[in-house]
């Protein structure tokens, strides 16, 4: 058995759980194994098409008053009794903060490895010969993972999802048996955001400014504010001059981004601001260095001064939506 | 409170990576090293909270005789001591977590608060902080952006698409923070100089078989053709315009 742990909201999976699926389900046909899916809350059970889809035969539908808010160590404690109980060869997560925090807690319950930010993996004898990311993705480690239950994660926007013409997962209620301490970690409240717009991650465009900016973002917003969709982030070096705060910064330790189209402004491309914002689809670069890394990384440039240039396409779309 | 942050040498890498012959690892030879960012966060967090309650930070690694440069630039943000699990061996998050564990557990300190990085810059494991609480049977919130505590309670808080999720823990408590929680110090000369003079406590870890074998490391290839040049001067904004509309955003 292959048991993937899916994250969703209201019974529909998010990407990151489509593309852990698609990989454990090719998984578990190598190894001639079933796949089973486990989700988690009041709607988990409304799961069963989603994971059907991506080919789980069954959804083990964790629910009970005390796992309607999220809570890592009886998730983790549930997904152990769940791989126990169904003689799972390996666990999926995919390596969002979750994933990544409850699968820990449930490799360390299992006293196994967990092998983190998987992009490939197949069966090499009793054990796995996967591939994983490091450095955010600039470095890639080929490894055999040895183990009796393999826990692994997905890194996110690694893999494609890709869905089969297989029916709704049937639905396995499933009841874990909490122990003391399993409940003491529990999300207390939650605050929404005061800002406004798109979040980063889920942006169609991202513009965004580095050091060429001089800490001057306002013909950014203006642009972004002008497209539908747009939100506006930043690099490391503009976090560092405290131009903008943490929560705009693309890269290795900040937001990945994935938009249809990411228009850095004067950002040079380092290593690790290129790790955040590889899942972009298309990059046009507006740099003043026709020789600078982010040039040799984009699909379009402008060699100019983002200060002219930046305004001037807000100018020329403002004249095409009159 | 006594705090123990658990910090990380990494290789700074702002350019293209290259490896050694033998493919097992990144040729340092012409690279600096540095606390990997999660961490430098984490011992900020750690000061921070000592400069307010009272008590003392001890800094502690796991690596080689060289991570003592990084413990002393912990030390030179404010950490009181430094303890080094010292080993030439490749580990992995799970013999980290147990030598961590262990010496938490034999150094004698009731620890209120054990900080780690969400994530190590090199190695990505995502587990050393929640192995080391499971360990020592201590609750955790990981990915944490914002951190306070209070009355013998950690507040923690994560992002979420759209706001922020907030815990509460009773301390003693495991607590893993991601970059952008505070601002890292700039430690002054003075207290790199009175750092270089802290003395080390040194210890051997017990190593465990880790049942991740590495094979070999990769540098993936990445697509550096030219891009297409739009113009050099504002008049190319209409072929951005262009642009956007071909991909349908506008």
């Amino acid at each position: 058995m292959v048991l993937v742990v899916v994250e969703h909201d209201g019974g529909v999976i998010d990407d990151a759980s489509a593309q852990a699926l698609t990989l454990a389900r090719d998984l578990a046909a190598a190894v001639e194994e079933p796949l089973e899916a486990v989700a988690f809350g009041p709607e988990a059970a409304g799961v069963a098409d989603d994971a059907g889809a991506y080919g789980a035969a069954v959804v083990n539908a964790v629910e009970g008053d005390d796992l309607d808010d999220y809570a890592p160590e009886a998730y983790a404690r549930a997904v152990v009794q769940c791989a126990e109980g169904t003689g799972s060869d390996a666990v999926v997560a995919p390596g969002t903060d979750r994933g990544s925090e409850v699968l820990a807690h449930a490799a360390a319950k299992l006293d196994e490895t967990m092998a983190a930010e998987v992009v490939d993996v197949a069966p090499d004898g009793d054990g796995y010969e996967l591939t994983r990311q490091r450095w955010g993705g600039t470095l890639l480690e080929h490894a055999r993972l040895h183990a009796d239950t393999k826990v692994l994660t997905v890194a996110p926007n690694e893999v494609s999802a890709v869905p089969t013409d297989d029916g709704p997962a049937d639905v396995n209620p499933f009841a874990p048996d909490l122990e003391a301490g399993d409940l003491r970690v529990r999300r207390t409240r939650v605050e929404e955001s005061d800002v406004e717009g798109v979040p980063l991650s889920e942006a169609r465009v991202v513009v965004a400014g580095g050091r060429g900016t001089d800490g001057d973002f306002e013909a950014l917003e203006e642009l972004a504010d002008r497209l539908p969709d747009a939100a506006v982030g930043s690099s490391r070096a503009a976090v560092n001059e405290g131009w903008r705060p943490h929560d705009d910064q693309i890269g290795q330790t900040g937001a990945k981004i994935a938009p249809e189209i990411y228009v850095p402004c004067g950002i040079s491309g380092a290593v690790q601001h290129m790790v955040g914002c590889k899942g972009a689809e298309n990059v046009l670069a507006v740099n003043t260095d026709p020789d600078a890394a982010i040039v040799g990384k984009a699909d379009w440039a402008v060699v100019a001064d983002l200060h002219e240039v930046v305004p001037a396409v807000t100018e020329e779309l403002e004249r095409r939506t009159e | 409170m006594e705090i123990l942050t658990a910090i990380k040498r990494v290789p700074e890498t702002g350019s293209k990576v290259t490896l050694t012959a033998d493919r097992t690892a990144i040729d340092t030879s012409s690279l600096g090293f540095t606390v990997s960012p999660h961490e430098e966060c984490a011992v900020e967090a750690g000061v921070q909270l000592v400069e307010e309650h009272g008590g003392a930070v001890t800094a502690l690694t796991l690596g080689s005789a060289d991570a003592t440069e990084q413990l002393r630039s912990a030390i030179a943000m404010g950490a009181d001591h430094g303890i080094l699990l010292e080993t030439d061996e490749r580990w992995g998050p799970a013999a980290t977590a147990d030598a961590i564990a262990a010496a938490a557990d034999e150094d004698g300190t009731d620890f209120d608060l054990l900080l780690f990085g969400n994530e190590s810059a090199d190695a990505a494991n995502h587990q050393v902080g929640v192995r080391v609480a499971e360990a020592l049977d201590l609750p955790c919130v990981t990915g944490v952006k914002g951190l306070d505590v209070t009355d013998g309670t950690a507040v923690a808080e994560r992002e979420i698409p759209g706001g922020t999720e907030v815990y509460e823990v009773a301390l003693p408590a495991v607590v893993t923070v991601k970059e952008g929680t505070n601002e890292p110090r700039y430690p002054s000369m003075r207290a790199k100089m009175q750092a270089r003079k802290t003395e080390i406590d040194r210890r051997d870890p017990d190593p465990r078989d880790d049942g991740l074998e590495l094979v070999a490391l990769e540098v993936p290839e990445t697509d550096d053709s030219p891009a297409e040049i739009l113009g050099e001067s504002p008049d190319a904004a209409a072929d951005v315009v262009d642009v956007l509309d071909e991909l349908e955003v506008i």
